[in-house]
């Protein structure tokens, strides 16, 4: 292979020469990298400032929430939403360079979808942000793949063995959504108030949205 | 390449452990090597594949100790370094500098470096070449049998180790012109070619273990691929 293998791990070496900085060490050298990238004008810290604030406030799983507000209450849009999910999210405004494309896959109470990455943590930060620590950690990702079943429980969700498992592992650059079933007493609640009932984890699929008491809604 | 990131299948790592009331970003660190990572991926000094596969390249211990965005430091500074666009050394320096409270660090010099890239050195941006989609012709179709071939390559993959040799079904034949990331990580070309979700039902999988009524769906690279008769 081309690349050079000559150099230990980084943190291995220097380690030891700066027990005395109090800040952890990635901290550290993220700020030596970054100064010196601006001071050669290779990077510019204001726009990473933008990004850090986009993912921070911008975009997060609240993105998704609206896209399934809409395929519940508008049949024509989960149609094209299932035919082409990048497409059918711009007609509400969402995209972004991060996720080039998506299928949006639909739980039923036959089927049950769940993503995952097993190589790194491939996610659809376009319409969830981030993923949250979990879907990155080595448990989910070594498990979800072999023990769906087990692993779903474990989290909250247990499932009948009639109930056809998908785990989808997304290792290509396509991105999934899970689209989650609608929960019962739901049907009095507009567009913006079903928004507010879609979890993120209904969207990776290891939860499902509970019954709704109507009188409650608030 | 086969190593601790591809992770399917393994035992051994316990409970998934769910944090309340998450932030986006544990530490600010984390972010500004997130966003840092995007400004270089999207101005194409360096791909996602590279990216990837520089990570792959940690020791084993590094890759489960140094969390998720450690990993992504580590790309950047190895791959900054091999490119001759910012050094160990100068890194280092700046490092001690930092450390010593220096009022006036070092500043690097400008001309003693492979920068600006040239316009051929520039990886574009992202993984679908959609100005090439009507030269793509999928070698399979929706309900083709299909066994995914068993092989272990030195460099990078996204062939998962756990499906190889496996007989599945194609459910979806994504016939854009998608780059072939074993290839694009080693700067050797992007061989444009469909992505196939392949769909393996759990006990060809995984044997006398396999939970009941599951299907794993695996997204294949066409070259992943051969026919099965």
């Amino acid at each position: 292979m081309a690349h050079d293998h000559h150099h230990d791990h980084h943190h291995d070496g220097h380690s030891h020469g700066h027990e005395e900085l109090e800040r952890p060490w990635q901290a550290v050298r993220t700020e030596a990298v970054e100064s010196l990238l601006a001071d050669l004008g290779i990077i510019d810290p204001a726009r990473v400032d933008e990004i850090v604030r986009y993912y921070e406030e911008k975009v997060g799983p609240k993105t998704g929430a609206r896209v399934v507000a809409k395929a519940w209450t508008d049949p024509e849009f989960k149609a094209r939403l299932l035919a082409n999910g990048l497409e059918a999210c711009a007609e509400l405004g969402i995209g972004g360079p991060e996720t080039e494309y998506l299928h949006v896959v639909e739980n039923t109470p036959e089927v049950h979808n769940v993503i995952v990455c097993t190589l790194c943590s491939c996610y659809p930060w376009t319409v969830l942000g981030l993923p949250p620590a979990w879907y990155k950690s080595s448990a989910y990702r070594s498990r979800m793949v072999r023990e769906p079943r087990r692993l779903l429980a474990e989290m909250g969700l247990p499932l009948q063995d009639d109930v056809r498992i998908q785990v989808w592992d997304s290792v290509s650059e396509i991105r999934y959504l899970v689209l989650p079933e609608r929960p019962a007493g739901t049907d009095g609640l507009t567009e913006e108030q079903l928004i507010e009932i879609v979890s993120r984890d209904s969207m990776i699929g290891v939860a499902k949205l509970p019954v709704q008491d109507q009188g409650s809604q608030s | 390449m086969n190593g601790i990131h591809d992770m399917g299948g393994l035992h051994g790592f316990g409970a998934v452990e769910v944090e309340a009331d998450e932030p986006v970003f544990h530490a600010r660190w984390e972010g500004r090597v997130y966003a840092m990572t995007q400004q270089l991926d999207t101005r194409g000094v360096y791909s996602l594949d590279e990216h990837r596969h520089e990570i792959e390249l940690m020791g084993t211990p590094s890759y489960l100790l140094d969390g998720y965005y450690g990993r992504w430091l580590f790309a950047m500074e190895r791959i900054l370094d091999r490119k001759g666009i910012l050094t160990r050394a100068e890194v280092d320096l700046r490092l001690s500098e930092i450390g010593a409270d220096a009022l006036a660090p070092t500043r690097p010099d400008r001309e003693a470096r492979h920068w600006p890239l040239a316009p051929e050195e520039l990886t574009p941006w992202g993984a679908w070449r959609r100005d090439r989609d009507a030269d793509i012709v999928p070698k399979f179709a929706v309900g083709d049998r299909v066994r995914v071939r068993n092989l272990h390559p030195e460099g990078h993959t996204r062939l998962t180790a756990y499906i190889r040799g496996k007989v599945g079904t194609v459910s979806i034949v994504n016939a854009q012109a998608w780059v072939l990331p074993d290839t694009r990580a080693h700067n050797r070309g992007e061989n444009l070619q469909p992505v196939y979700n392949v769909d393996f039902p759990a006990d060809e999988v995984w044997g006398p273990q396999a939970e009941p009524n599951v299907t794993v769906k695996v997204d294949l690279m066409e070259d992943y691929l051969e026919r099965e008769v």
